[in-house]
């Protein structure tokens, strides 16, 4: 059949069903280091077991596989439905597959073995960086190449929120990780101190900023309209909210940094900058759960819309949660502690996981030739299982960093430490064994995804799928 | 922290790209029917493609 006729739904495929794998891989390993801070005992003394070594390929896994490989999957789609033209590119686009896959196997493999540049958020050494920055360069091309040839005049806002976490993300990667090797497998940053503290936080949050928000508000945009069978809200508003994020996000990054060697007035300018982000992040939340009025009886029947609609209850307290703990007297508190491990998971797994898998259970039953996925009574046991774990996760995660906050300021009236170092790890175990029920309980919604998307996909035979216009047209 | 010489006038670049962007795609009447769209996507039928006798499986 004639490619200009028919979508690319196969480099879709690939990436939303290895974001399912990635997904699973991802949390597991977040499990089995949750067990570890538990019973340390659990990396019997081989190196490549610690958690130190472990937490990074966690990390990696969990935002840069799966929910790397989800952005991929719902971009591709979304650009290409919204401009009824094929992808730029069948090649590259099957490149940045498999190009990403093997960033991610080579992470898997030289994190473990203590491979690392040990800037958080990106571990990976030179050689991986160069191939990250050919994947994305290739991404770029295949997006916005095909937004070039749309057959649509106007370009739906998500491929804007789309389009700004690309050419963003490109940018950050090429600041952050400007190295000097010095030999195959190891490098130094061109940055020292203090100023590669602020390089790699200026990086760090905007990788929150666009990876983990822009991106993600993307999938928003197209796939709770078209779930709900409503159009956006307000679709004014999610132009304004675009412009407003694009305008303000750059500068919040130094509030990760506060109360270190950074300038002052540059700690006062990261929270001044997180405080005003609050405004279009609960600009768009809003819009986006508005966006069923009127049709609140769906989310009593449809456990995709709950996904995504409760995904944005957590984005909301996420970003409510976040500027708060910017201000430099809640950070004297909170910094250092779990409250951060918790906030972090109120996006991660509340935010980014559950739009990902709400906007996977619309994507796979439609790649594959399905009218549905193979068992929606087990899309909604994935709901409620995900829901509780997560409130699990964060809620013990907020008391241990609060009391441990708390247990680290207490002094006596002599002036000398109430409770030393060890003694508020101690009182933090019941809290860790809460969390890493929370976790395993998340990881075991995502069994259920993957037996259900298995179940969905065995045997079909999915077929090109038309451009309804340019059939029309030929 | 000569690092903020970098930093500062890179954000500012962007902000500038942004601003020129914005203006451009005004000037291209982006941002004229900001109702129309928002239908236009419930409109393109994304439904199941059934496989057909002797079509190849893909995967």
């Amino acid at each position: 059949m004639e490619t200009t006729l028919t979508y690319n739904y196969a480099v879709v495929r690939q990436f939303a069903l290895m974001s399912v794998v990635w997904g699973i891989v991802g949390m597991l390993v977040g499990v089995y280091i949750a067990a570890e801070l538990i019973w340390p005992d659990l990396s019997f003394q081989l190196p490549w077991l610690s958690y130190g070594r472990l937490r990074p390929l966690h990390t990696n896994a969990v935002i840069f596989a799966f929910g790397g490989s989800a952005l991929f999957a719902t971009s591709y789609y979304v650009v290409q439905r919204t401009c009824q033209v094929r992808l730029f590119s069948d090649g590259l686009a099957a490149f940045t597959f498999w190009g990403w896959q093997a960033v991610i196997v080579a992470a898997a493999i030289t994190l473990p073995l203590g491979i690392t540049t040990s800037k958080e958020y990106a571990e990976l050494e030179w050689p991986i960086d160069i191939l990250i920055t050919l994947v994305w360069v290739a991404h770029a091309i295949v997006f916005f190449g095909t937004i070039v040839k749309r057959k649509v005049p106007h370009i739906y806002v998500a491929n804007w929120f789309f389009g700004a976490y690309i050419l963003t993300v490109a940018i950050l990667h090429l600041v952050n990780s400007a190295a000097v090797p010095v030999s195959l497998w190891k490098s130094y940053s061109v940055y020292a101190g203090v100023q590669d503290a602020m390089v790699q936080w200026w990086y760090g949050h905007n990788a929150v900023g666009f990876i983990l928000t822009a991106g993600f508000l993307g999938m928003m945009y197209y796939f709770i309209p078209k779930q709900a069978g409503r159009p956006v809200y307000s679709y004014r508003l999610s132009v304004v909210h675009f412009w407003s994020l694009i305008f303000t996000y750059m500068w919040a990054g130094p509030h990760h940094l506060q109360y270190t060697a950074l300038p002052d007035w540059t700690q006062s300018l990261g929270m001044v900058f997180s405080l005003i982000l609050l405004a279009p992040s609960w600009g768009g939340m809003i819009n986006g759960i508005m966006t069923l009025s009127g049709a609140w009886h769906k989310l009593r029947t449809d456990p995709i819309l709950k996904f995504l609609v409760v995904s944005l209850s957590f984005y909301g307290m996420a970003t409510f949660e976040g500027p708060m703990m910017s201000i430099k007297t809640v950070n004297a508190l909170s910094h250092y502690t779990d409250w951060n491990i918790g906030h972090v998971h109120s996006g991660a797994l509340g935010w980014v996981a559950m739009i990902s898998i709400g906007s996977l259970y619309y994507l796979v039953p439609r790649l594959f030739g399905r009218e549905e996925m193979h068992s929606v009574k087990l899309i909604t046991a994935h709901f409620w299982v995900t829901t509780i774990g997560i409130v699990l996760y964060i809620s013990s995660m907020w008391i241990a960093g609060v009391m441990q906050g708390l247990m680290w300021r207490a002094v006596n009236a002599d002036g000398t430490l109430t409770y030393s170092f060890v003694e508020s790890v101690k009182a933090t175990y019941p809290y860790y064994a809460i969390r890493l029920l929370g976790g395993v309980i998340v990881l075991s919604g995502m069994f259920l995804m993957a037996y259900n998307v298995w179940k969905t996909i065995a045997g079909q035979r999915p077929v090109p799928a038309l451009i309804p216009s340019a059939v029309a047209r030929a | 922290m000569d690092i903020l010489f970098v930093l500062v006038p890179l954000s500012l670049i962007l902000v500038a790209l942004a601003v020129i962007v914005f203006l451009w795609m005004s000037e291209n009447g982006q941002f004229e029917d900001l109702d129309g769209p928002a239908h236009q996507i419930l409109m393109d039928d994304d439904g199941a493609v059934q496989a057909r006798r002797g079509d190849k499986p893909v995967i």
